[in-house]
């Protein structure tokens, strides 16, 4: 067993055990923190497996946005913890016959295709001298996959409208300054005069 | 040299650590969608692994492509989160039944 299996199976270990305190945590932000803990871990077998780039996209996107907008909006939100955690246990038998079922199907898979149908052998690793998995990655990105790519920055940019359009509110009784209003104002709007006759001595 | 089959179970287990996680917390919303980024990166496992067992890039393009949209995805879901609780004050499943569902 060389080294790069031995930490391929701890971070794996790791990561289930993570896997499995996303999904029983108590608290949304513990779960929040442990997704966050197992992002960390696939981004460590990504390196083992190659994956330069992928792992810290993986850190940057998700560890860095995606699960701090989940946290922003858990502690946000005032959540009946004890209320929305009651049920928990009566679904628990049938979730984790489901889970059972679904590794053993994908198990069986994988078992028979090693048995029967060998894999074959991996390839040679791409990381040669002066490999970069950056670069190679890029360059099939803004070659072959240009159109997929224009088309995942429309679709990031649709996210960020529908986000925005989403949670905007007007709140009725704001005091907001308008600027426009300001620069458009006239005297004749704000100074009122009065002609009134003048005050003599009686 | 990581066996392929190791990573394929691997990524097995985590979808189907996700697929329990969407009925044990089948009433908490924000929960439901921590479950599904489980999924996507259970799936994007798949892609990384057989790409260094061919050898190929376009599996790690792929796993950009489902970042970017699962990136989307928990944005706008949030969003859709955020309002629905400011209507109902809840973020219970059950409890959203406004369309006799």
């Amino acid at each position: 067993m060389t080294v790069t299996e031995i930490l391929f199976y701890a971070f794996s270990a790791v990561l289930v055990v993570a896997a499995v305190g996303v999904i029983t945590a108590r608290n949304p932000v513990h779960a929040a923190l442990f997704l966050v803990f197992s992002f960390f871990n696939s981004a460590v077998l990504w390196l083992l497996m190659e994956a330069e780039f992928l792992a810290i996209v993986l850190v940057l996107v998700y560890v860095g946005a995606v699960m701090v907008l989940f946290l922003f909006v858990v502690m946000m939100l005032d959540v009946n913890v004890a209320q929305i955690r009651e049920g928990f246990t009566r679904y628990a038998p049938l979730g984790v016959l489901i889970a059972a079922i679904v590794v053993v199907e994908i198990g069986s898979v994988v078992w028979v295709q090693s048995l029967g149908v060998d894999f074959g052998e991996a390839a040679p690793s791409l990381a040669v001298e002066g490999y970069s998995n950056t670069r190679a990655l890029g360059e099939l990105l803004y070659t072959k996959y240009l159109y997929p790519f224009e088309l995942a920055a429309a679709i990031l940019l649709l996210a960020i409208i529908a986000a925005i359009t989403l949670t905007m509110r007007r709140r009725v009784g704001l005091k907001a300054q308008d600027i426009a209003a300001q620069v458009a104002v006239r005297a004749k709007d704000r100074v009122r005069i009065v002609k009134m006759p003048a005050e003599t001595e009686p | 040299m990581i066996p392929l089959p190791s990573v394929l179970m691997l990524a097995g287990l985590l979808f189907a650590l996700a697929v329990a996680g969407v009925f044990l917390n089948r009433k908490n919303v924000i929960l439901l969608l921590m479950c599904i980024e489980l999924m996507l990166l259970a799936v994007n496992f798949n892609f990384v692994a057989f790409a260094r067992h061919l050898g190929d890039l376009n599996g790690q393009i792929f796993v950009f492509f489902i970042m970017t949209v699962a990136a989307a995805e928990s944005a706008i879901g949030l969003a859709i989160l955020v309002v629905l609780f400011r209507r109902r004050r809840s973020i219970n499943v059950e409890q959203l039944d406004t369309m006799k569902g």
